[in-house]
């Protein structure tokens, strides 16, 4: 990971979202698909910690070398300074962050899974598979046509694609989880990959383990730090040995996790639950004030 | 003033760091994480996060939300535990070179007794600091900062324990908070660390939620500078003789030096530290800058440096 002074070569809008690359070789030469930067903000804002973006593309070799691309939303917290940024101004950028997906050995059937924003991180993913002779299909799910990510470029990339949207404003109406299955059967899908909001992650995550089909999944987590240092974007995953379970970094541990290890009742009870649950089995130390 | 030979070291009760400029508890990992990012040695040193005897998993997430010039944590004190700690991240941390000082926290009296026990005489820690803001099991689940004698009774404790000098870690927003820092004192600390995180809190206002899994959490950055510097000065006046480490909200040199100013010893860096890893570094610079321009010899040649025109508030009441 290195961090460095990163000059903008190309901001542009892609549909709902907006777009950024940077020349910046040291960590384009390093960047694997699912793998993430951290950038400053400029000093002075309301906002203060940094924003991190999964990798969208890094290119190593050809007329782009050095250069690594972004996506995000430009109406997110703090993002909207982001959006105004124009070509040659420069960005505090760490990276790349992050555990990466892996590569399967054989030769595999890859279905790629993906919602929203988490297409960004897949479609470098796509590149690298079919790179190393694997065959890659693609389930794009996203809430309307603005959202559907660089469908064009999804269909040349993969063998074949399913575009699913909530409101069917484009290809079927529904959810990802509902075309998942024809599309794996469809494709003799050997291995799943998916990127995106913690919901979908957890019907794809059981349809793999129902399945037995191996997976991996990037989790979408706010992070503060990026780097490992503050412990706020965990993860509790399963220890190995099933002795219960650990609350692991999404930037550090992750955010590639093995979904069948993943504690999904108690990772997505955060989103539900009422108040908090203090930490099992443990003394209560936490930060309290006096009642 | 040219001559004048100067120095960025600091003496804190027996404790020499190099610069004056410490990475605070919970906010630099384990060690292994900034080593890409910064020279770690040129740390002054580093406040490991809190550790507890027992493992713990801290809160369920979410854990941070953000606001106006500051942050909302609630971690929950997440640690391998002190003999994890000594096991895997001190051997690591030493050999970095870096003046280790180990947060201590518990639930309870004994809690804080064994982790001490764990930490007794390791070779690379330079210092305990006593985290007072945990709930105590044995005081209604209230923090432990909410009594004194019982804030007495752990530093105390953690104190006759220790082979190295224990810096007492308190909240601004304590009614007796000088009272508080003499009862410290007078109980065994070396030193003390100002402040802790503020109690804040964070509502998502769209799903009707607290932002935060913990609920409430700790407000730390910008935002609680100012709280900050009042408690250190406050506390300094009081007593000039102990040593006190500042910190909250400061991320350049300029914020550095108004804790100087206002009597810190040295100041710690935490939420600056995960926005830039190498705000320590820069601040260290600039403190370093500033004392060339004012042709001051150390950071200590700050304290009590501060004018103070007009008539002085008593003692431990709040000016406003």
């Amino acid at each position: 990971m290195r961090r460095v002074r990163a000059e903008i070569l190309n901001a542009r809008r892609l549909g709902a979202f907006q777009s950024i690359t940077l020349v910046a070789p040291e960590i384009a030469e390093r960047a694997r698909p699912g793998q993430f930067v951290s950038v400053a903000v400029p000093d002075d804002r309301r906002f203060i910690l940094r924003r991190h973006f999964s990798i969208h593309q890094a290119s190593r070799r050809g007329g782009w070398a050095g250069t690594l691309e972004f996506v995000f939303d430009p109406h997110g917290p703090g993002t909207d300074w982001l959006a105004e940024a124009k070509a040659h101004q420069f960005l505090d950028v760490i990276g790349p962050l992050g555990k990466a997906f892996a590569y399967p050995r054989g030769p595999s059937n890859c279905l790629l899974v993906s919602e929203g924003h988490g297409a960004s991180s897949i479609f470098f993913l796509a590149q690298e598979l079919r790179a190393r002779g694997k065959r890659v299909d693609m389930v794009l799910g996203a809430s309307g046509e603005s959202h559907v990510f660089k469908p064009i470029e999804a269909k040349r990339l993969s063998q074949t694609i399913v575009i699913v949207t909530a409101d069917g404003s484009m290809g079927e109406r529904g959810s990802v989880m509902d075309v998942v299955p024809r599309a794996a059967q469809t494709a003799g899908t050997e291995v799943i990959y998916a990127a995106g909001p913690r919901r979908m992650l957890r019907t794809v995550a059981e349809f793999c383990i129902d399945q037995r089909i191996p997976a991996q999944v990037a989790v979408e987590e706010e992070m503060a730090c990026g780097t490992g240092l503050c412990f706020t974007c965990v993860v509790p995953v399963i220890r190995k040995d099933g002795s219960g379970y650990d609350n692991l970094r999404a930037c550090t541990e992750g955010p590639v996790f093995n979904p069948a290890r993943v504690f999904w009742d108690r990772w997505m009870s955060e989103e539900t639950r009422p108040v908090p649950t203090p930490p099992e089995g443990f003394s209560p130390v936490v930060s309290s004030w006096p009642a | 003033m040219a001559g004048v030979k100067q120095t960025l070291s600091v003496d804190l009760a027996g404790i020499r760091l190099a610069s004056p400029v410490v990475a605070a508890s919970g906010c630099a990992g384990t060690g292994r994480e900034l080593a890409g990012l910064t020279d770690l040695r040129r740390l002054g040193g580093l406040v490991t996060r809190s550790l507890t005897f027992e493992p713990s998993r801290g809160w369920p997430g979410p854990r941070v939300a953000e606001t106006a010039s500051g942050i909302v944590t609630g971690v929950g004190l997440q640690n391998p535990g002190v003999r994890a700690f000594v096991a895997e991240d001190l051997p690591r941390l030493a050999r970095a070179g870096i003046p280790v000082m180990a947060s201590v926290g518990g639930g309870s009296l004994q809690g804080y007794i064994r982790a001490a026990s764990i930490l007794r005489g390791e070779p690379g820690i330079v210092g305990l600091e006593v985290y007072l803001s945990g709930a105590d099991e044995e005081n209604r689940g209230l923090p432990f900062y909410s009594r004194i004698d019982r804030m007495a009774e752990v530093v105390g404790a953690v104190s006759r324990l220790s082979t190295v000098p224990v810096f007492a870690k308190l909240p601004a927003l304590l009614p007796d908070l000088v009272p508080a820092a003499r009862g410290c004192i007078r109980a065994g600390a070396h030193g003390l660390t100002l402040i802790d995180s503020v109690p804040g809190m964070a509502v998502d206002v769209r799903r009707l939620r607290p932002r935060l899994g913990a609920i409430i959490g700790g407000l730390s950055g910008p935002a609680i500078r100012p709280i900050a510097l009042a408690a250190v000065f406050r506390v300094a006046q009081d007593l000039p003789q102990v040593p006190v480490m500042g910190v909250g909200g400061i991320a350049t040199a300029e914020d550095a030096v108004e804790f100087l100013l206002a009597g810190a010893w040295a100041v710690q860096v935490g939420t600056a530290l995960i926005v830039n890893p190498s705000a320590p570094t820069e601040i260290a610079q600039g403190i370093a800058g500033y004392l060339k321009a004012k042709g001051l010899a150390s950071p200590g040649d700050l304290r009590e440096r501060m004018r103070l025109t007009g008539e002085q508030p008593a003692r431990g009441t709040s000016a406003s």
